[in-house]
């Protein structure tokens, strides 16, 4: 299930739904992106978050496809916020249930390096009066091309 | 054709989106790139440097030389900073 949202969620309510009622499930991994307020010296105020509605709901579908491709889970879940984030929100939200935890693991570590280099979200970051947008990572394209050169252990 | 602009290549622009009638001998993302560039400083400026620019067409990620039509939406922005 993929979520595009301004408002926040709950963390624990939402991972308990993905083994709620089905004892097949040997494991949930979850991992959840939070806004910093220091950005290497630099201290945040708040951040806005923009995204490309419509393509970013086609994008999440894809790669929430390709997880479950790629192994064998349960249920999977992206809730991806927008808007104006303070210090300390929750932005993001992966979280996969599989019988075990290898892949469960494995998925969520792709779903959330997949995301970060394909899903079309941009963050700009507010202090004082001034508005700087965020500047990719070489590093996460170095840990997307890790899935798609297959050199990363399943 | 529609096309979109998202993070600083829309404020170098300053227009969100706008739809403009695909001029007859341009076919690809590129070609439609350096009609773009030729339509004011704003324009030139987000376009100086096509190393920082990603293209979608119809909401998928595509390259330069990819190609389009007068139905197409086209959409350009920086690398994506989510998650």
């Amino acid at each position: 299930m993929i979520k595009v949202q301004q408002k926040d969620f709950n963390y624990s309510l939402e991972v308990a739904a993905l083994s709620e009622g089905n004892h097949d499930v040997g494991g949930v991994c979850a991992f959840s992106g939070l806004v910093r307020d220091l950005v290497g010296e630099k201290h945040i105020d708040y951040m806005t978050l923009e995204h490309y509605p419509g393509m970013t709901e086609k994008c999440l579908v894809e790669i929430e496809a390709e997880a479950h491709h790629r192994w064998p889970l349960e249920k999977t879940l992206i809730i991806h916020r927008y808007g104006r984030l303070e210090p300390g929100d929750q932005i993001v939200l992966v979280a996969v249930s599989s019988v075990h935890r290898e892949a469960a693991f494995d998925a969520c570590r792709f779903l959330i390096d997949f995301l970060k280099t394909n899903a079309p979200f941009w963050k700009l970051e507010c202090t004082g009066g001034d508005s700087k947008w965020v500047t990719a990572k070489d590093t996460d394209t170095q840990a997307c091309d890790r899935w798609l050169n297959g050199d990363k252990k399943e | 054709m529609k096309i979109l602009y998202f993070s600083w290549v829309r404020d170098r622009i300053d227009l969100g989106n706008e739809e403009i009638v695909l001029p007859e001998n341009v076919t690809t993302v590129e070609q439609l790139v350096n009609w773009l560039q030729s339509k004011g400083d704003g324009y030139a400026s987000a376009f100086a440097d096509l190393s920082m620019i990603r293209v979608a067409v119809n909401q998928e990620h595509v390259k330069l030389g990819h190609p389009i039509g007068e139905n197409d939406e086209v959409a350009f922005f920086p690398p994506v900073t989510g998650g």
